[in-house]
């Protein structure tokens, strides 16, 4: 069993003092990260919670290596320019596995992205299909499931690669509720059977103390860090029963005392955006 | 339905011989059916002209695939480097669209008087007009491919040359697809106009003579034949289209029309 907080172990994700620019289409330049410091432990849940827009994707972006840092200094797994396709997983908000693709292909195309042979890399797809609980629909085609289902593809997708780093960008945020506490309780039963570090990215409240050790509160845009905060609730967690634990209820009031305001900030621009 | 769909091709048929015997219409001008018809037997007996029908359509048909293939394969790879290389695609944007304003027919006597009366002149004039519809739709396919996608095989390890090969040709798939119909029928124009503009054999050819010997029942039967062959050539590229993306849902594409 993992401990509530990691503390000790080295960091695998550090960000100090990390702003990103983005120049939008009419050439303005647009700031979504500002002057973030965070760190993610060997092993640690991590959480992001903050409002529409204050840049966690953007976070995910960078530290995946899929966009460079404006300014500030990076260091994941040791290096201080990521680049996509190491040792980094990533689940998508919306889904990114190929609709052309069975479930089987689908999961066996890390692998083979990597250099594997055919037959080897759907030997451990067909194990990576088992796990996430899709045997019987290697053979299906991603708009063939159900979208709990294809999310457990693209688990088993990222999953197959061993990612030391596992980055989840509001990944059942388009499921139903039983759905979706369902995949949280699974996807917490395969993490622990890993030695990955997690950052989830959320802007539900509850699922980030549910599955984190840690929790980061973003404020609204340009992102910045506003809290960071412990969550050392036993583990094994059972998600749907974890909420009604008086110390849940405790810390899920001190960390939204800190997030209302930065959703009311963000709330009352998107009406003056009208 | 189906008895509907058979009724109005009787009536339109039965029309047309009806008001040519009663000289509504002068079948001078405009043939009657049962000469096309007998037009059709004639030719399929007897021969054309330039020789046995069958070689005539066979000459055409193999025109327009080698034209159709050629003019698909270069279409598909300039789309997807084009839609690839940003630079590349806007250093050559003007000239692609002052080749595109050309109409393509009028490339014909270029290549006739270059490439000769022969086959290589009908299936050049073939894969220009099939070029740039499958090189417009695989340059689209290529630049519309989702972000999501490849940001995910680039998380996955992909190299640049297999996001291409593993993202970007299969997305482009769909819209390459969808030219084909098009594209096909443009082929069957290149090298029947190329056989109007000079040749020695061809369904074009037969138009010609028959054009030239005022024979209007023998060009309205050379119409029925290509209109068949366009049709069955249509049939097997839609055959191939639901195999290719049986990925997609209603991979069967309604094919009423």
């Amino acid at each position: 069993m993992k401990g509530g907080a990691a503390d000790g172990r080295p960091p695998v994700i550090r960000l100090s003092g990390v702003t990103k620019n983005f120049r939008t289409p009419s050439g303005d330049a647009y700031t979504a990260l500002r002057d973030v410091n965070m760190e993610v432990r060997a092993g640690e849940f991590c959480a992001i919670v903050g409002p529409t827009g204050c840049g966690k994707s953007t976070t995910l972006a960078l530290v995946s290596g899929l966009e460079p840092v404006s300014e500030g200094d990076i260091d994941v797994l040791g290096s201080a320019n990521p680049k996509p396709g190491a040792r980094v997983g990533y689940v998508f908000q919306s889904d990114a596995v190929f609709p052309w693709k069975s479930v089987l292909d689908n999961v066996a195309a890390g692998p083979r992205y990597r250099g594997a042979r055919d037959a080897e890399a759907k030997a451990r797809a067909r194990d990576w299909v088992e796990r996430v609980g899709l045997r019987g629909f290697e053979r299906y085609y991603p708009h063939q499931l159900s979208g709990g289902m294809r999310k457990r593809v693209a688990l088993a997708q990222s999953l197959i690669t061993e990612p030391e780093i596992l980055l989840m960008d509001e990944p059942f945020s388009a499921l139903d509720v039983q759905t979706r506490s369902l995949m949280e309780d699974e996807l917490l039963a395969i993490w622990s059977s890993t030695s990955a570090s997690v950052l989830f990215v959320t802007h539900d409240l509850e699922e980030a103390i549910a599955l984190a050790d840690r929790v980061f509160v973003f404020s609204a845009g340009p992102g910045t860090i506003k809290g960071n905060y412990v969550v050392d609730l036993p583990r094994p967690r059972n998600v749907s029963e974890i909420r009604f634990e008086p110390r849940f209820a405790r810390i899920y009031q001190e960390i939204w005392s800190d997030l209302r305001d930065e959703v009311l900030v963000s709330y009352e621009r998107a009406k003056r955006a009208h | 339905m189906q008895a509907l769909r058979v009724g109005l091709g009787v009536a339109l048929l039965g029309g047309w011989e009806l008001a040519s015997r009663l000289g509504v219409i002068d079948p001078f001008f405009w043939g009657r059916p049962s000469g096309v018809a007998e037009r059709i037997y004639i030719w399929s007996t007897q021969g054309t002209a330039q020789g046995p029908l069958w070689q005539q359509v066979a000459v055409t048909l193999e025109e327009t695939v080698i034209g159709f293939l050629i003019g698909v394969a270069l279409g598909i790879v300039a789309g997807i480097v084009l839609g690839r290389n940003r630079l590349l695609s806007e250093i050559l944007a003007p000239y692609i669209k002052a080749l595109n304003s050309i109409p393509r027919v009028v490339l014909g006597p270029l290549f006739i008087v270059s490439l000769g009366l022969g086959m290589p002149s009908k299936v050049a004039l073939a894969v220009v007009m099939v070029f740039f519809v499958v090189f417009f739709n695989a340059f689209q396919g290529a630049r519309e491919a989702e972000r999501n996608l490849i940001a995910n095989a680039r998380i996955l390890g992909a190299s640049p040359r297999q996001v291409t090969t593993e993202v970007i040709v299969p997305s482009a798939m769909s819209w390459i697809i969808a030219s084909l119909h098009t594209s096909f029928g443009f082929a069957l124009v290149g090298a029947v106009v190329g056989e109007f503009l000079g040749s020695t054999q061809g369904l074009g050819l037969v138009i010609a003579t028959a054009q030239n010997t005022f024979n209007v029942n023998g060009v309205f039967a050379s119409i029925f034949i290509l209109a068949a062959v366009a049709l069955v050539a249509e049939a097997v590229i839609t055959a191939i289209e639901n195999r290719l993306i049986r990925w997609r849902p209603n991979a069967l594409v309604d094919v009423a029309i």
